[in-house]
């Protein structure tokens, strides 16, 4: 049984078919990559995920509970935390202010009404955003706005907010679409050293397949919003239908 | 002290200072003399001053730290008066029931509004405001009579049950509000040489309630919820995606503000117990808009600040007519004397508004953070500090 | 039935104007992506044309009269428009009379050209900013324009009449088969809509058969695609800004002689409007068209004696009721694109 179960998925978008009999099983502490062409279906199986659309039929159960109809904070709480392609983080509040925001929901759950309380006194807080921002090597950038730093920083940080949470499943999609190949080895090392350091489960949707093969421990390809097969990444590799799907393509 | 940092708590003993000796600082001109016209220490305009201080300071509450842009929150206001003239009809014409049922009030129909018109964003919800608040205006101009008064608004009468309280004076007349005895009308005058100052009952009751109301909102502009609030403006998607439920924090800070917005209502009618539907109308949402957004929003003192300029604009300022504005003139030639009036004329004086909607445009484009990032800005020049120096103090909300 | 009639009739005339209110407003969102609350301010500028050219055509100058005197024994002195002395009495009565429809001429470009100068001093500053700063900008335009208008031409509304040939009312009942004065409309007023109804044609066609039209529509479904051709799309937005000023100022200028011009009637038609809008669906032309036209009517059968008799004060929030079921239950209107003004 896997932390995550995803049982015959299926939706439609009007005519087309964007996701059809989806099963997938994502392991407790292992990092598994979902790959495919464009249009496979990576994003929409994504969004299913996070409860930001509902597949019109089949069930998604994560650690033993439904996620499906549920809000995505909702989500979120239940232990599932997400990274976007695109950096998603308080661009008008400080890095302090980021990491300390997850730290309440994590602590207060999604909504409370602390509202005399002063932010300086939450000494507890304070010291769990600090440490956090400590292991991702951006202390010393604490009271910079977050708008202001630079992109690899920004994703450091926002995995920094994931983490802070200390989820039991991180979900990222494309974490280094855009990346310079120095940034892209740096969030290697980094989403590596999280493997390692906290063994968080993660799951990755990724185009570049040096960042796939470095890091994942199993690989799911979906093509045409299928799962064509599912094996550890040296079977991957070899396997005809892949290539033929997919990694003929991108020349690997 | 007092649960507040050094740098508040500094702020908000300004703001007692200023407010405890406005009587004084608003009347720096000897009576008589040529520049007394700008004077505003006199009661009734120094209680205005304080209410719609409050009726900004809980609107920038949702405004400045939320984003979501309200144009109806008069009707909160309205509401609140009603509610508070209602007790001096009823119960007795102390003004404290009075000012506690108009918070009681507004907080609930800004609840039920706010329930509502929260299921949307952005222009969606301005415009689901902007309707509610037209709507409740239209009611309580028409239908509503019985309860609002109608066209010529909710007053007084010598027939009022007012159970608690005599329903007339000895002398037969309609009794005025007053705390425990205390009218607040009353005024005490202290000539000083050339110099008339004006302490009001009534003012010193609302300012009072405005140093409350602005501790409070300084203890939310540095709470979690207020952290959460500013969070919901900067990007809802990582909001969701953090766990967070973004609508009960944004319904709480609307409450929070339309109770604001009651008890300047109920103030408001303290001060003149009557009510009338023109307070809720949707170009008296535009003004606490105007208000807030010229002083900072986002910003504590900021809307205050605005307030009180329009304010003073709108009593002050609008009175200066040609004839005055000769006189000024007067040490130029004829011809150039005509010529720098004729230029002048149209902003100031009856063209008050249109200088404040050139100001207004002015911040909008130039200055987000208002007439308070306006004066931090002369102030770093002054100080000839390092333009980095300003920024790290992001983390914080300005002032 | 003749009541029935009636009431669709006296709905048309304000339908008409809010329909074109909201056309402008809704040309400006799908293009520019501008919520514009200085809209109203070019509907009142229209009317206002009309207030000026009236003015303009009766410029005078004083002539002695030696037939006639004063009360106290002096040679009268009248006011002789200088039109008389260019085109002779009867010619200078007709075109003083004619003022309205001659200010449709005059306004166009005046409007356009307001419009031009509007998008390129100030909205396009505010593409990329936040629709609450947009509202925000144009909010103290709309309050600027105001204020310059009511310097100089006071705060009370100004008569602008109809020309004599639209004045009086057109009997419907009897072209219908009912008793005479069954169902009485003012001319002017089917005049207005009748004009209406072709501005409205005219912006359609516009749209749909030029070039130019199929283009914007094209910037209006996805801007950056038509970017990438290659299509200078900023130059075409500044003139559809150009276009729904001019249809604001045209609905002004018609709309002076049913309601004399005051400074305010923008702010007064705007809330309208915008409801309007939303309830046609933001981004949609015929949704803003179709709403315009459904809310102008249904206000006026809410303001039947019948209707109020049953429920008080309908026909006062009619249009914000209506306003708010649909932002809840359809949140994109009527005809609502998906995606336009949600964040």
């Amino acid at each position: 049984m896997g932390l995550l179960e995803v049982k015959g998925i299926n939706k439609r978008f009007g005519g087309l078919q964007a996701l059809g009999d989806v099963n997938l099983s994502i392991k407790e502490n292992t990092t598994h990559a979902i790959i495919g062409p464009n249009g496979a279906g990576k994003s929409t199986l994504l969004n299913v995920l996070v409860g930001k659309l509902i597949p019109d039929s089949g069930s998604v159960m994560f650690d033993g509970q439904s996620v499906l109809g549920r809000a995505p904070h909702e989500i979120n709480q239940m232990g599932i935390s997400r990274v976007f392609q695109t950096p998603e983080i308080f661009s008008d509040l400080s890095v302090f202010e980021n990491v300390m925001i997850p730290c309440f929901a994590k602590r207060d759950g999604a909504f409370r009404m602390h509202a005399i309380e002063s932010i300086f006194a939450e000494k507890g807080i304070q010291q769990q955003a600090e440490s956090i921002l400590d292991d991702v090597n951006m202390l010393e950038k604490r009271d910079m706005l977050a708008s202001s730093l630079s992109r690899g920083d920004k994703r450091r940080l926002e995995m920094a907010m994931c983490l802070v949470q200390d989820p039991k499943l991180l979900l990222l999609d494309e974490p280094t679409a855009g990346m310079a190949r120095a940034d892209t080895q740096n969030t290697i090392a980094l989403l590596k050293e999280i493997r390692e350091k906290r063994g968080i489960t993660m799951a990755i949707i990724e185009h570049d397949m040096n960042v796939v093969f470095s890091l994942a421990e199993r690989i799911t390809v979906l093509a045409q919003g299928t799962p064509l097969v599912e094996d550890t990444p040296d079977n991957i590799k070899g396997h005809p239908k892949v290539r033929e799907a997919y990694l003929g393509e991108t020349q690997v | 002290m007092l649960g507040l940092e050094k740098k508040d708590f500094r702020l908000l003993l300004i703001v007692i200072g200023l407010t405890a000796f406005a009587p004084f600082l608003l009347n720096p001109f000897p009576e008589g003399s040529d520049l007394a016209q700008f004077n505003a220490g006199y009661p009734d305009l120094m209680q205005r001053f304080v209410i719609f201080g409050i009726f900004a300071i809980g609107f920038n509450i949702l405004f400045g730290l939320t984003g979501y842009l309200s144009f109806g929150h008069a009707a909160f206001l309205g509401a609140g008066s009603y509610g508070a003239v209602w007790m001096f009809k009823l119960l007795s014409m102390n003004v404290l029931p009075a000012i506690a049922i108009s918070v009681v009030i507004a907080g609930l129909f800004s609840l039920l509004i706010g329930y509502i018109s929260l299921r949307r964003s952005g222009i969606y919800f301005s415009i689901l405001t902007l309707a509610f608040a037209q709507m409740s205006f239209a009611l309580a101009y028409s239908v509503l009579t019985p309860i609002t008064g109608g066209e010529t608004g909710l007053q007084l009468a010598l027939s009022d049950p007012r159970i608690f309280g005599a329903a007339q004076t000895a002398t037969g007349n309609i009794p005025v509000p007053a705390l425990f005895g205390l009218e607040m009308r009353s005024s005490f005058e202290w000539n000083v040489g050339a110099w008339l100052f004006t302490f009001n009952a009534g003012y010193y009751l609302a300012a009072v309630f405005m140093i409350i109301a602005f501790y409070i909102s300084i203890r939310i502009f540095r709470s979690p919820f207020g952290m959460m609030l500013r969070a919901i403006k900067s990007n809802q998607t990582r909001m969701s995606y953090t766990g967070l439920n973004a609508r009960p924090y944004t319904l709480a800070a609307f409450v929070i503000s339309g109770m604001y917005a009651g008890l300047a209502g109920g103030l408001m009618a303290s001060m003149d117990p009557l009510a009338g539907a023109e307070r809720m109308q949707w170009t008296a949402s535009g003004e606490v808009v105007l208000m807030t957004i010229l002083g900072g929003a986002g910003t504590l003192i900021g809307p205050v600040l605005g307030a009180g300029m329009i304010k003073y604009f709108e009593n002050i300022f609008s009175k200066i007519n040609e004839t005055i504005l000769h006189g000024w003139f007067a040490f130029l030639p004829d011809g150039l004397e005509d010529v720098v009036v004729a230029m002048i004329y149209p902003f100031i004086g009856k063209g008050w508004h249109l200088t404040l909607g050139i100001m207004f445009m002015l911040v909008v484009i130039f200055l987000p953070g208002g007439l308070v990032q306006g004066g931090q800005k002369i102030a770093a020049l002054f100080s000839r500090k390092k333009a980095e120096e300003t920024k790290p103090n992001a983390t914080e909300p300005a002032e | 039935m003749d009541q029935f009639i009636l009431q669709i009739l006296n709905g048309l005339d304000k339908g008409s104007a809010y329909a074109l209110i909201a056309l402008g407003l809704t040309l400006i969102f799908g293009t520019l992506g501008v919520v514009n609350f200085a809209h109203g301010a070019l509907f009142m500028l229209g009317a206002f044309v009309a207030v000026t050219v009236s003015n303009l055509l009766t410029l005078s100058h004083k002539v002695v009269d030696e037939t006639r005197t004063d009360f106290l024994g002096n040679p009268l002195q009248v006011d002789v428009p200088y039109l008389y002395d260019f085109f002779g009495q009867a010619a200078g009565d007709t075109i003083i009379d004619w003022a309205v429809p001659i200010s449709i001429l005059v306004a166009i470009p005046i409007m356009v050209a307001i419009g031009f100068a509007m998008e390129r001093g100030l909205i396009k500053y505010f593409y990329k900013r936040p629709h609450a700063d947009q509202i925000l900008v144009t909010f103290g335009l709309a309050i600027v324009i105001q204020e310059i208008v009511k310097y100089f031409y006071g705060a009370n509304p100004i008569p602008t009449p109809a020309p004599d040939a639209f004045v009086g009312s057109f009997d419907f009942g009897v072209v219908l088969g009912f008793d005479p004065n069954a169902i009485i409309y003012p001319y002017w007023r089917l005049v207005y809509f009748f004009f209406s109804v072709v501005v409205i044609g005219a912006v359609f066609a516009f749209l749909q058969f030029t070039t130019f039209g199929m283009v914007v529509r094209a910037g209006m479904a996805d801007r950056e695609t038509v970017g990438i051709l290659g299509i200078d799309i900023d130059k075409r937005f500044t003139i559809m800004f150009g276009i729904a000023a001019a249809v604001a100022g045209l609905a002004g200028v018609m709309y002076a002689p049913i309601n004399s011009p005051n400074y305010h009637m923008g702010m007064d038609f705007l809330v309208l409007s915008f409801v309007v809008v939303v309830v046609g669906g933001m981004g949609s032309l015929p949704g803003a068209v179709a709403a315009g036209f459904m809310l102008g009517i249904l206000e006026s059968f809410a303001s039947m004696s019948a209707v109020i008799d049953l429920l008080p004060g309908i026909n006062q929030i009619i249009i914000y009721l209506v306003a708010i079921i649909i932002l809840l239950t359809r949140p994109r209107g009527l005809m609502g694109r998906k995606g336009v003004m949600e964040e």
